[in-house]
Parts: C-alpha cells; sequence; structure tokens
C-alpha cells in the first residue's frame, strides 16, 4: 500500500486529506508541523509528502530543505498543499525540490490529479 | 427576480429539452443524464427570471427569445474537460505524429469536440516544447466545439484555479500560464498556435483541407448509433488515407464504421482504411 504523510497544522485540513487520500488506496500518516514531519520520515519514509507552507515550529519549505539535505534510503515525493498560490511561492517551491503543488482550496478531483503526475495515483 | 428557481423537471420539459438537445447535437439526454437538467439550466433560469423549467420551455416554443436555444443547448452540453486527460494517450501521440510527420509534409491536427479548450492547449503545449527543445515542426492545429459559449472560453485561454489543476504538471503551468485574479491565463503565443471554430460534427462539414490526426474523445459516447455512423463518415472523409483517429477510453468504431482499423501499436487509435479515391478527388 502506498503511503502518504499528511503535514498540516489544520487538523481539519489532515482530516479532509486523509478521507480522500484513504478512497485513493493510501495509507495515511500525520504531521503537525515540518519537524514533526521530519522526525517522521526519518522513522519511515513515506512514498509522498502533502506539505502546508505556513506551519508553527517549522514551516513547510524549511521542511522540504532539510528533507532534501538528509540521509534518507529513498526520495520521497513532495506536493506542496498550500493558499499561498502565487507564481513566487510555486516557483520557489519547485526550485526548493517540490514534485507538484496544490493550490487551497482543493478538491478530491485535484488532489487526485496531482497524484497521478507523480505516478503515485 | 427568480430566487426561487427550482429544478422541477416534467416530463413534457425534458422532452423537448432532450429532442431541441439531439437535434442541434445528436447528443441523446439518456436517462443517466437528466440530472442535469436539474443543474445545467438554472443559471439560465435565473438569467430570464423564470422559475420552473416548464417556463423555459414554453418561452422556447413561443420564439420570442431567438438566441434562447443555443443557450439551452449550451448549458446542456458536457463541458467536462481537464488537460492532458488520460495523459499516455499524448505520450503515443507524439510518436504517432512523428510517424505521419515522415511523409514529408506539416501533420494537420484536428480536436473534434474541444470544449472549452484543455485539449487542443495540451497539444500546443506538447507541439511547442518538441519545437523548442528538438527543434521539431508545429503541427497546425484546428479545434471545434459545438458550443460557442465553450468556444469563447477556450478562445480566451482563461481557466479558475480547479481548472488549472486538473492534469496540468505544475512545471508546464509555470511555463505557459500567467497567474491573473485568482484565474490563470494561457499565454498569448499559445493560444495563437491553435485555429478555434464552431463545428457540429453531426450537422456541418469538418474543417476544410484532410487531416493527418482526428481526437475526438468522449464525444461519440452520447450519440445514437445512428448519428455515430454518420459522424464517423464525417471524420473518416476529414483524415488522409492512412490517417489516425483517436477516441476517449471505451469509445470504439467496431460496429459503428468499416473505413477504420485498429492501430496495433497504438490503444484507441484507428487508422484510416481506403479513402484514396475520394482524396484523388478532391
Amino acid at each position: 500500500m502506498k503511503t502518504c504523510l499528511v503535514v498540516d497544522d489544520s487538523k481539519v485540513i489532515r482530516k479532509v486529506a486523509r478521507h480522500i487520500l484513504e478512497t485513493l488506496a493510501f495509507e495515511v500518516r500525520e504531521a503537525c508541523d515540518g519537524r514533526e514531519a521530519l522526525d517522521a520520515c526519518r522513522v519511515a519514509v513515506p512514498d509522498v509528502v502533502l506539505l502546508d507552507w505556513n506551519m508553527p515550529v517549522m514551516s513547510g519549505m524549511d521542511f522540504l530543505r532539510a528533507l532534501r539535505d538528509a540521509d534518507l534510503p529513498s526520495r520521497p515525493k513532495v506536493v506542496f498543499c498550500t493558499t499561498e498560490n502565487g507564481m513566487a511561492y510555486i516557483r520557489a517551491a519547485i526550485e526548493a525540490g517540490a514534485d507538484e503543488y496544490v493550490m487551497k482550496p482543493f478538491d478530491r478531483e485535484t488532489l487526485e490529479s496531482k497524484l497521478q503526475i507523480v505516478g503515485l495515483a | 427576480m427568480a430566487s426561487s428557481a427550482t429544478s422541477s423537471v416534467s416530463s413534457n420539459a425534458a422532452a423537448v429539452l432532450g429532442a431541441l438537445l439531439e437535434a442541434r447535437t445528436g447528443q441523446q439526454l439518456a436517462s443517466y443524464r437528466s440530472w442535469r437538467l436539474d443543474t445545467a439550466l438554472i443559471p439560465l433560469l435565473r438569467e430570464r427570471g423564470l422559475d420552473t423549467l416548464d417556463q423555459l420551455v414554453a418561452l422556447l416554443l413561443s420564439g420570442r427569445d431567438p438566441g434562447i436555444g443555443d443557450r439551452i443547448v449550451d448549458a446542456l452540453v458536457n463541458g467536462e474537460s481537464s488537460f492532458f486527460r488520460d495523459s499516455a494517450v499524448f505520450d503515443q501521440l507524439v510518436e504517432a505524429v512523428a510517424e505521419h510527420e515522415a511523409a514529408g509534409h506539416r501533420v494537420r491536427l484536428w480536436s473534434a469536440g474541444c470544449a472549452t479548450g484543455q485539449e487542443p492547449l495540451s497539444l500546443a503545449m506538447i507541439f511547442a516544447e518538441r519545437q523548442a527543445d528538438q527543434g521539431a515542426a508545429m503541427p497546425e492545429i484546428v479545434a471545434s466545439d459545438v458550443s460557442e459559449q465553450a468556444l469563447a472560453r477556450a478562445r480566451a485561454g482563461r481557466f479558475t484555479q480547479f481548472e488549472i489543476q486538473r492534469g496540468l504538471p505544475i512545471r508546464r503551468m509555470m511555463r505557459w500560464f500567467e497567474g491573473d485574479g485568482g484565474d490563470w491565463q494561457a499565454r498569448p503565443d499559445l493560444v495563437r498556435l491553435i485555429q478555434f471554430r464552431r463545428q457540429n460534427l453531426v450537422a456541418d462539414r469538418a474543417p476544410p483541407g484532410r487531416f493527418d490526426l482526428i481526437l475526438c474523445r468522449n464525444v461519440l459516447i452520447y450519440l445514437s448509433p445512428a448519428t455515430k455512423a454518420r459522424v464517423f463518415e464525417t471524420l473518416a472523409q476529414a483524415l488522409r488515407p492512412g490517417g489516425t483517429l483517436v477516441l476517449g477510453a471505451g469509445e470504439t468504431v467496431i460496429g459503428h464504421s468499416d473505413a477504420f482499423e485498429p492501430c496495433r501499436r497504438f490503444r484507441g487509435f484507428y487508422r484510416r482504411v481506403g479513402g484514396e479515391e475520394k482524396l484523388a478527388a478532391a
């Protein structure tokens, strides 16, 4: 079963994302910020990380840079999922190593489409 | 003001609206699609200050509103679309176009039933990128739809945040679109690669000239067998001998036309057989 780590400080977003991802046959884990997410990736690397941008403790961008620098057994796909919808943010995320980008608000079709693009749905 | 516009569908209204749709487009309002009446026409009811579909039908039949038939048809045709729909098709398409290019002429593509333009824009992106990266020739791209409203949106090249995220990889979005007030606008040089034209597949002649490859995906599923056969004839006449027809997943020519045979290499692709005499006479 494919695994997805949902990283978002909003419990509601995590719940919605979990519901959609489980219907797409993903096993879902959750983290509230970048630091928790990094710890989770060191324990078990997921296939894909669905990543918010603005979070306390460690932002999505800081997490992404740390993840790409980390010595992990595999390279997870990273799909940003954020309300930062400007082109400058999108460009910065892709340059930092994100694979795809979901602009909030999102629905099932959007998420499924983006996961298909990264080869996971 | 018709703030109380509802979705009550009498059998009379459904019959008249279904007949209008079929007469104009060949599409059948099969029972599994009748729900579309409920949702698709409410904005038009509100715009015209009507409360029920029966009132809309009465207005249609009265002849007092000459444009109302077009507006109803525009609202009812299925405009569901996404970028790079069934993405594997586009990989095969690039190979098929390269095969046609081997004949030494500029390849012509027709996106028949292009709705709001995601399919021809997807074609324009892949072939413009191929031209930039490999110096390959840019095929001519013609796109048509029965709905003037859908075509106006296609020509504008403007998409909502939800639409832009259906099937379009983010790197391509960055390359070909610009954010504009919450929507996303295709670059003018991309849109200019496409010739848009209104065309009713059931009633009109094909766009002029012969095509090497026609995409007609997820259009024929709404047509009766007799109408399908007529459309296949139009498509066959529009294709060069040996040309390629691409249908949607679950669609087939088998049982409807003997002018095509399945391509061995590409699933969902069909090769035009025969037709040399007609080409010579054209």
